[in-house]
């Protein structure tokens, strides 16, 4: 199939000269070199004693190459930092609606946690006496979650979202080969809306994969999965609530075809935010779900990462968990001593990662349930849907939506239909939102949606933020069918760049400083 | 808003979801609480944590307590670098798309390679992607492990490539830094994976198994866990490694009880389409100003979905802020510097206890972490001095539980370490062996 | 005397005697946008019909090419690594991607020629 999903990467030159200060900066906007060009090769930033003579035991492996790194002085080095902050959008600067990433507001507390010595200042290969609180507090989350989704077990060493997927999955063939069918429970059903990282991670570990259509309504058809459902299947990934912001309503249904067949049923837990204390996946018939803690947990996304994405289980599957996990006591039980199994055992396809799982994660996401509640997590899903629904119903006049007027879950999806014609994409009507100091949304994802915009408020906004949010893209929707296309073409026009090359920088990769002259070492 | 929204109660909003699966009352879990009362309440679970910084310790293996410089936990909290995504828009996002530009050149020059990536999830799973990038380049499947390889990455490695259906064959756990393993090098092998300095401590040349490794069509992958090493040793690409692939918490990252942390990963341009993980490049904008962008992005799994060389997405940000800035801050002359500073820390901690009577150092070479062997169980020893609040070193038997290596304690010295942390240490021993 | 026909992945094959060049209609270029990498097969590979055979990619995108007929590789358009926007440029001209020798010359019975592939575009989109 012809991937039609290409569109314009290159920048057009910008129209219309500006006038340009001395600097090349704009007031309080304000460039920075790389450090590689202004920083000294015999400077250092930090004071560290140099040490008494004494025998190296290198041998003869001492660094002869050169390493070429200059250093900045402290207050050098935090100016370049805060000025290279100021080019970056935040959500604590402003709405971000990316849809399917979840930029909720990201308490502070959970920082000043996660920084605690006893949590930020302990080593993973402690004696276990030694971390007693460290694993409480890592049981005592697997216990939330747990009870959060309904399930068996959970698997807490998967570093991020992705890898989370992978660690379910592994689990599932384990399973498979335990049973003696490794030879023939070779195909992954995945929807064609689904994240990509559902093929890649089937894909990785050998499974072949194959497309269930979506029916007209944006969501999976247990009839088209009964007709895939055969002896050969291993599982079908399936995000729900779904990537075009939809519950599947058949999901029940969907598993019980699966179970039947002897698959298993993989739920990308993406959207969990949406459903968290209204629905649990165990009752749902989930067979594992990874859970990201950086979206429906609020630890913050810090530019890509760090992630964390420990993996519930079912019955089924609990046993094939991989290593490491913590045993022993009941949570809350007095003078109980905590175990950490390192060493695979029983039927555990055994480690994916060094140590156990993101720690600093964890201590965040904790504090995040613990300020929260039972009480408070439901309201955090019942207002992130409602913010959803409000945006959508307040722009559904303006925008095409591609399954019509459908309630949705925590995201609002709308696709390009209402652009057709007047010469501005997707992409335009994005980078317009940037001159009005909105972070877009995300776009182009799913994929089966043409041109697809899909919106996220979250839980975090007020309604006077989102009223706000609305009127500005409903006067960039009058403004498109004004024809002001000036006011997109070029967008963004206020931002620290303009639209970037980004054909340049794929067919001639620039992925390093290079030196032009040899630096100075004055 | 409900009605705008056109419903007359929230529930309705949910009505896809089965009637019957509703969850009518709460969740079995406790309330809200205030901010005081869950800083009180987690407060008091970290208290009973004995942390890094509160007693003489020399636990390494694999993640290690340096001194980070204040500036740089203060940096990375700044909202526009905390609470920003991916940088998806690149117009609005060109802080993080800078230092990750800068992160990329430092990684590439430290390891002596010619191009790195934004980072991986943390050294571990770098260095399983670094063999099934390996089995893609050289079209072949099995993989050799050192037995100086960190067990845990060599688990990680073993997990996920006989998951991929791939072969990996390790050798058996090399306390002394001797194996042979050219002699294990030929035709069949997609890569040979070899740390230094190795898990034992032990400094490695690669260069020799670098040549072998070429005249078989075979790859090298060098890992480090350490690499504030780099500051002293010869780097892996210097010595003709093909992917570097290691651990970066050493520079700007807190121990975090083992996560999270930062994976480094290099290689040699030619295979740069080959490498997993998010990758940024320089361009210019449509008035011709230099910036970045996240690029190659057809690799990646959100493009490539099944053909993608990963189904990673996030990669460490943060955590690779954190490493860039420390970095910065101690440019080379920083950086050798502090290794100094670790490997003159290292060997007069080694040269204390090869004067207590029982304990035997048994490297030749090594950085700022050795073995030593005792004159019993290191793992009761480990436990007998943590009583007197001395966090001893690793009992290897902890990750090799099988090895007969129950007397191997790994013990790592860092700048961190004053001469009377390490007088404690020897007096704790000395009165722990006499008991 | 060569002869152009088209595939619906469109894929184009100019067929002269029993060598057939492949590469990527004008309509795929402009869907695809800049194309900024292309990956051949190697010369002597035996292509059957249908397998992969290349991959196109631009900076939001890849698309795989099938090999539109059965045969040997002959002959790459090495140019491309360094100037894969002549895809862009002159699809069907310098922007060709590989020649195979036909070994099963019948299989390009079930192509589409061009007034074909011009109404398959206008249904198809």
């Amino acid at each position: 199939m012809l991937n039609q999903q290409g569109r314009p990467t290159r920048a057009e030159s910008s129209q219309g000269q500006e006038s340009r200060s001395f600097t090349g900066n704009r007031g309080l906007q304000m460039d920075e070199p790389l450090i590689f060009e202004t920083g000294r090769l015999d400077v250092t930033g930090v004071d560290i004693e140099t040490p008494a003579p004494f025998a190296s035991r290198l041998g003869h492996l001492a660094r002869s190459s050169e390493i070429g790194l200059p250093g900045l002085t402290e207050p050098e080095a935090v100016r370049h930092y805060v000025r290279l902050s100021q080019l970056n959008y935040s959500i604590d600067a402003g709405l971000y609606p990316l849809g399917s990433c979840t930029m909720k507001h990201n308490p502070r507390l959970n920082e000043k946690m996660a920084r605690l010595p006893g949590f930020g200042d302990i080593h993973p290969l402690q004696p276990v006496s030694t971390v007693q609180g460290g694993l409480e507090l890592m049981q005592m989350l697997a216990h939330w979650l747990i009870e959060m989704t309904g399930m068996s077990a959970v698997a807490m060493s998967p570093k991020a979202g992705a890898h989370g997927e992978l660690c379910g999955m592994m689990a599932i063939k384990a399973a498979i080969a335990a049973k003696g069918e490794a030879g023939t429970r070779k195909v992954v059903l995945v929807p064609e809306s689904a994240h990509g990282t559902n093929p890649a991670t089937a894909a990785l570990i050998g499974f072949e994969v194959r497309a269930v259509p979506a029916r007209d309504d944006g969501t999976v058809d247990p009839a088209e999965v009964a007709k895939l459902a055969g002896p050969e299947v291993a599982a079908i990934m399936l995000t729900n609530p779904n990537t075009c912001g939809l519950f599947e309503r058949d999901i029940v249904e969907i598993a019980r075809i699966l179970h039947a067949a002897g698959a298993y049923f993989y739920c990308d837990g993406a959207n969990f935010n949406a459903i968290v204390g209204k629905a649990r996946p165990g009752d749902l018939g989930v067979d594992a779900m990874h859970i990201n803690l950086h979206k429906t947990f609020s630890t913050p996304h810090g530019g890509g990462g760090p992630g964390s994405g420990p993996v519930v289980l079912s019955a089924r599957l609990a046993d094939y968990a991989p290593v490491p996990f913590v045993r022993g006591g009941q949570a809350g039980e007095k003078g109980r001593t905590l175990e950490l199994v390192e060493t695979q055992e029983g039927a555990s396809f055994g480690r994916m990662s060094a140590f156990h799982g993101q720690m600093g994660m964890f201590v965040r996401a904790m504090s995040y349930m613990l300020s929260h509640g039972a009480d408070g997590m439901r309201q955090a899903s019942e207002d992130a849907v409602l913010n959803a629904n409000y945006v959508r119903v307040c722009l559904n006049d303006l925008l095409s939506s591609p399954f019509g007027k459908r309630t949705c879950m925590h995201e609002a999806l709308f696709d390009d239909e209402w652009l057709k014609g007047t010469g501005i994409t997707t992409l335009d009507f994005a980078k317009a939102m940037i001159d009005e100091g909105y972070h877009p949304m995300t776009m182009y994802f799913p994929l089966v949606v043409h041109g697809a915009m899909l919106i996220e408020p979250t839980e975090s906004e007020s309604k006077a933020a989102l009223d706000l949010f609305i009127m500005t893209l409903r006067d960039l929707a009058f403004s498109v069918q004004r024809g002001e296309s000036e006011r997109f073409l070029g967008a963004p026009h206020f931002a620290p760049r303009k639209r970037l090359d980004e054909t340049r920088a794929a067919r001639t990769p620039v992925l390093r400083w290079t030196p032009r002259l040899p630096l100075a070492a004055e | 808003m409900l009605a705008r929204a056109g419903v007359a109660h929230v529930d309705a909003l949910f009505a896809d979801i089965p009637a019957d699966k509703l969850l009518s009352g709460l969740m079995n879990l406790p309330e809200g609480q205030s901010e005081m009362a869950v800083e009180r309440q987690l407060s008091a679970m970290a208290a009973r944590n004995v942390s890094a910084g509160s007693v003489p310790f020399f636990i390494g293996g694999g993640a290690y307590k340096h001194h980070v410089p204040a500036s740089v936990d203060h940096l990375i909290q700044r909202s526009e670098f905390l609470t920003s995504y991916t940088p998806y828009q690149p117009e609005i996002t060109q802080g993080t798309l800078q230092y990750l530009f800068e992160f990329q050149t430092q990684v590439a020059a430290l390891t002596g390679m010619e191009v790195a990536n934004a980072s991986m999830y943390d050294g571990s799973t770098a260095t399983a992607e670094a063999v099934l990038m390996a089995h893609r380049i050289t079209r072949r499947s099995k993989a050799l492990l050192s037995g100086g390889l960190h067990p845990h990455y060599a688990q990680t490695v073993e997990t996920l490539n006989s998951m991929a259906g791939c072969q990996s064959q390790m050798m058996t756990p090399d306390l002394m830094g001797n194996e042979d393993i050219l002699a294990l090098i030929d035709d069949e092998l997609s890569c040979v994976v070899v740390q230094s300095p190795d898990f034992f401590g032990h400094l490695r040349d690669l260069a020799p198994i670098a040549a072998k490794c070429q005249a078989h069509g075979v790859l090298l992958i060098a890992v480090f866990t350490e690499v504030v090493a780099l500051g002293a040793i010869e780097a892996p690409g210097a010595m003709g490694a093909d992917i570097v692939v290691g651990e970066g918490q050493s520079l700007g990252n807190g121990l975090n009880f083992g996560g999270p942390y930062v994976g480094l990963m290099a290689t040699r341009q030619k295979y740069v389409r080959q490498m997993p993980g998010r990758l940024c490049g320089e361009t210019v904008d449509a008035d011709g100003k230099r910036g970045f962008v996240l690029t190659l992005s057809t690799r990646e799994q959100h493009i490539r979905r099944d053909k993608a060389t990963s189904n990673i997405c996030t990669n460490s940000g943060l955590c690779a802020l954190a490493f860039t800035i420390h970095m910065t801050l101690l440019g080379q002359k920083g950086l050798r510097q502090l290794a100094l500073a670790n490997h003159a820390n290292g060997v007069m901690l080694a040269q204390m206890l090869a004067e207590v009577a029982q304990v035997q150092v048994l490297n030749q070479t090594f950085f700022n972490e050795f073995c030593v062997r005792l004159p019993g169980n290191a793992a009761a020893v480990v436990e007998a001095l943590a009583a007197k609040g001395i966090l001893a070193g690793v009992p290897v038997s902890r990750l090799l539980p099988e090895a007969g290596l129950d007397d191997i304690l790994l013990v790592t010295a860092t700048e961190t370490n004053t001469r009377a942390d390490m007088e404690a240490l020897v007096a704790g021993l000395r009165s722990v062996l006499s008991c | 005397m060569s002869q152009t026909l088209y595939t619906k992945d469109h894929e184009y094959i100019r067929v002269e005697g029993d060598i057939g060049t492949i590469g990527i209609t004008d309509h795929a270029q402009n869907q695809l946008g800049d194309v900024v990498f292309v990956e051949l097969p190697s010369k002597g590979r035996m292509l059957k019909k249908g397998s992969e055979a290349a991959v196109v990619e631009s900076v939001k995108a890849a698309s795989d090419i099938y090999a539109a007929a059965s045969g040997e590789v002959t002959e790459v358009n090495a140019a491309l690594e360094a100037t894969p926007g002549m895809v862009n440029e002159d699809a069907i001209g310098s922007g060709w991607f590989f020649k195979i020798r036909l070994t099963q010359p019948d299989e390009l019975k079930g192509l589409m020629d061009e007034a074909a592939y011009e109404a398959y575009l206008k249904t198809a989109g």
